[in-house]
């Protein structure tokens, strides 16, 4: 394929994963890219159009995104560090973030396993209404949280058919967290599944390798960033999460109330410092958990 | 054997995580016939519900359209520095916890924020107000437009474009008859994809709106609303309509996803 | 005989593959399986490997009668054609994998594997991961790994079909001089006529999931058995209604007993040799004659000439079997 590739070849420049972005970095009209301060279109000319184009968009991230999430840090701050302390350490605001993490945590750690289990069966297995299935997936993404929670609470609260009740438990927040983070991980594994050369398995089998050695050697290996990166989108979504897990919690501090629910709650009682501190909090860890997916992705695409 | 095990394995996770949940609110809705479900969803309150609802969504949809075709083609055609900045922040929305959103608009635009007050002093009212709803729905559904169309730009090339200018047509021109018939199916894709989260926020809304019914309530709060009030058969018939429209979205969606070129 | 293939038959679907194939091939031989695209060559590599199993007949490897055995157990070393380098793994630990399954002992492990590095040249690659080597280089890797294990057969399955074809040439020399070295009973599929008639010992023309012809690429080129495989091993042009190889033509200015009369509608000259082309009642022919001949016979477009093969050439009627 690129046999004309010369010998020594320095190891190739990892790109990030998240979108295409930079078609300019090989483009033969784009020398500069990061450190030249000249704005131009690749196709040619419209500095200025290039330069209305950034400014109009800057002017309505920073209305809509940017200047609020500002506010929030700024707000949690504006008494002194001491007293961001104190809000995020009172006791209802400390056992949400608690449960919060926690759960998140555990919802993450299910997802990996049985995401991962899920995407295997959607690409290597094949059963009637495979399609329909692969579809559903998706639903919890396209589901308003509320409904989210209203239909869980419908069948694993005190009314339920089935006769298992998690209405007012931290079980029953997780069922809820899982639900919510059902396609994450399903669906950044299976494009790679997917994608993955079967002739590598072939390979490793006729070098001697069952196919218990040949997943856990070489199939694995190759889903791992893909796992990581849905779990940690999983993760992120759990901790975030608020509108299906306020009815089935049924919000009882210090046992089912999460974070965003507390939030909430001091968002109606007017302290809204109390809210910002416990709100960075939360912003803090999902900036930390992007970073490592950013990590993980280069690490990833280093290995081809 | 193992697939075997696999297969019952993913198949249950999903049947109880899935499959059942939405089945029982097919059931609960319909269990008492389709005249109640109708009944409930044509309530003065319900229609209102929706017609906010519909403004709401429609606002933002038109404005995060226009803004996702517009840092596409940024992101896509053009070199900047701070190119991969923006692009990071793009994303930013979808790890912002819905309710921290709410509380984020509230410092900037609520009647005791500096821009707020501004705004009121002119008579625009955005919190507890349709503005601030459109604010709310905005953030939370940002990305979608953008990183439905921007892959597709990219892999369409500018050859077309460039083929087109020296062609002599202006940049409009090319873009009104170059460019967007070339992303039309992934620019519906995006569309929809804004709609369906639109239609289906709640908490950054909640927050927002002061949840006042039969002003700033959108269907999302009249479900929950209806539940806390005990009635039970609206808010079922609510959630089950936003749930068909999960559904109708997840097939369109599955018709439109612009398919690889090669 | 290290491989007996008998009687295999194999459909994919309704769509017969393999159809009653039997192939020996002799230990120690560099034999390729020759053929056009979807002729079957591929899938009997892969049924004499494993990765495929015949719906009948049966697949011998060295004695023992592996037609139901898993690839895994028939230490058989397989290159496919992109490769199927393990991207996660550096080249070393591409090559070491095979030892590492066999759970060698790493002293002897480490050993080994630097041999194979340097019998492929890909010592200071050591470390490398696939995606950072030329195509070439992926492929060589490729090689080591499966000669790592010391296998009984090595099957290639057009391995140097994604490659430049200057490559590809280089590869193809440097192939034939590996086998003379480790002398490994060797199969490649190829739909490259020249590439087999350079490299292998035997060549097995196989075409719509038959064998048509086997035999030294000698015997194939100058003995085919119908026009297919003359068609397929080498030019050949129509004289009268046979076949003939056009570099068996013999041209004259003035009728021979046996010749033929024909039109020069071309020349074409190309280096050493030149290309005669001609029109013969109507179709179209080709004679191939050195520079000197042309000179001599002063050939020019419109001149009339007299075509006849030469007294050893292999002829065959077009529509033989």
């Amino acid at each position: 394929m690129d046999a004309a590739a010369a010998v020594s070849q320095a190891p190739t420049v990892p790109q990030p994963l998240s979108p295409p972005m930079n078609p300019g970095d090989s483009s033969p009209t784009s020398q500069s890219g990061q450190g030249s301060w000249t704005p131009r279109s690749v196709i040619g000319g419209s500095r200025r159009g290039t330069l209305l184009g950034l400014g109009a968009a800057t002017i309505y991230l920073s209305l809509i995104v940017l200047i609020p999430l500002a506010a929030v840090v700024w707000r949690s701050a504006d008494e002194g560090p001491a007293y961001f302390w104190e809000a995020v350490r009172t006791p209802d605001a400390w056992a949400a973030l608690q449960l919060t993490v926690v759960a998140s945590a555990i919802v993450a750690g299910i997802n990996l396993v049985m995401g991962t289990v899920v995407a295997w069966v959607l690409v290597r297995d094949n059963f009637p209404g495979k399609r329909l299935v692969d579809t559903l997936i998706d639903l919890p993404f396209a589901l308003p949280t509320i409904v989210a929670g209203l239909v869980l609470l419908a069948l694993y609260g005190p009314e339920s058919p089935i006769g298992i009740d998690l209405a007012y438990s931290r079980a029953g927040v997780v069922a809820a967290l899982l639900f919510v983070t059902l396609p994450f991980v399903v669906r950044t594994v299976q494009p790679v599944l997917l994608e993955l050369d079967k002739e590598m398995e072939q390979a490793a089998a006729s070098l001697g390798a069952g196919p218990a050695l040949t997943f856990r050697r070489i199939i694995l290996p190759n889903l791992f960033p893909a796992m990581i990166s849905g779990t940690a989108l999983a993760f992120t979504r759990s901790m975030a999460e608020f509108g299906s897990t306020v009815l089935i919690s049924g919000n009882l501090p210090f046992k089912t109330q999460v974070a965003s629910v507390q939030i909430f709650g001091q968002i109606e009682s007017d302290n809204t410092t109390g809210a910002a501190a416990v709100s960075t909090v939360l912003l803090l860890v999902a900036l930390v958990t992007l970073l490592i997916l950013d990590v993980v992705q280069r690490w990833g695409t280093r290995h081809g | 054997m193992a697939r075997h095990g696999l297969r019952i394995a993913a198949l249950t996770y999903l049947f109880f995580l899935l499959v059942l949940p939405v089945a029982l609110i097919m059931w609960r809705t319909f269990e008492h016939g389709l005249a109640p479900f109708v009944e409930a969803l044509t309530s003065p309150s319900a229609l209102h519900a929706f017609k906010v609802t519909l403004i709401v969504a429609a606002w933002a949809v038109v404005a995060n359209t226009i803004f996702g075709v517009g840092v596409a083609i940024l992101l896509v055609r053009h070199e900047f520095p701070g190119k991969r900045l923006l692009n990071a922040l793009i994303d930013l929305p979808l790890a912002v916890s819905p309710v921290v959103v709410g509380l984020a608009l509230i410092l900037v635009y609520g009647r005791f924020a500096p821009a707020g007050g501004w705004l009121e002093d002119i008579g625009i009212q955005v919190i507890f107000s349709i503005p601030g709803m459109v604010l709310a729905t905005i953030f939370v559904s940002l990305p979608l437009v953008v990183r439905a169309v921007a892959p597709v730009l990219e892999e369409l090339g500018d050859e077309q474009e460039q083929a087109s200018l020296t062609l002599g047509a202006n940049r409009w021109v090319t873009f009104r008859r170059i460019t967007l018939p070339g992303i039309r199916s992934a620019l519906t894709y995006g569309v929809i994809l804004c709609l369906a989260r639109a239609l289906g926020e709640y908490g950054a809304v909640a927050v927002v709106s002061g949840r006042l019914v039969d002003e700033t309530q959108t269907i999302t709060l009249f479900v929950e609303e209806r539940f806390q009030n005990f009635d039970q058969q609206a808010a079922f018939a609510a959630a089950t309509a936003l749930a068909m429209i999960a559904v109708v979205t997840l097939l369109v969606t599955k018709l439109v996803t612009p398919k690889d070129a090669s | 005989m290290a491989i007996e293939v008998s009687k295999v038959n194999k459909a994919f679907g309704a769509t017969p593959v393999l159809r009653n194939v039997s192939v020996d091939v002799s230990s120690g031989s560099l034999t390729a399986l020759l053929g056009p695209s979807g002729g079957g060559k591929s899938t009997l590599l892969r049924v004499i490997a494993g990765l495929e199993k015949p719906d009948t007949g049966s697949v011998v490897i060295s004695g023992v009668d592996a037609t139901n055995m898993a690839p895994q157990h028939r230490n058989v070393g397989f290159v496919f054609q992109h490769y199927a380098a393990f991207k996660h793994m550096t080249v070393f630990g591409n090559v070491a994998f095979g030892l590492e399954v066999r759970k060698r002992p790493k002293r002897e492990l480490r050993k080994r594997v630097k041999e194979l590095l340097e019998l492929v040249h890909l010592e200071q690659f050591a470390d490398r991961y696939p995606a950072q080597l030329s195509g070439g280089q992926r492929q060589r890797m490729a090689l080591a790994r499966a000669l790592a294990v010391e296998p009984q057969v090595l099957l290639l399955d057009e391995p140097f079909g994604a490659l430049d074809a200057q490559v590809r040439k280089e590869l193809r020399t440097w192939l034939r001089r590996l086998h003379d070295e480790v002398h490994v009973t060797t199969v490649f599929v190829t739909h490259d006529q020249e590439e087999a008639i350079e490299v292998a010992d035997t060549i097995v023309v196989l075409a719509n999931g038959e064998v048509i012809q086997a035999g030294s690429p000698h015997d194939v080129y100058e003995n085919p058995v119908n026009p297919f495989v003359m068609r397929f091993l080498g030019p050949v042009t129509n004289i009268n209604g046979h076949l003939v190889r056009p570099h068996d033509l013999e041209l004259t200015t003035t009728p021979q007993p046996g010749s033929t009369q024909a039109i020069v509608s071309r020349i074409l000259r190309l280096g050493f040799e030149v290309r005669v082309e001609m029109i013969i009642d109507g179709h179209d022919a080709w004679a191939q004659a050195t520079r000197g001949t042309a000179q001599r016979l002063n050939l020019k477009e419109g001149t009339t000439i007299y075509v006849r093969p030469a007294a050893e050439a292999k002829l065959l009627p077009v529509h033989a079997a």
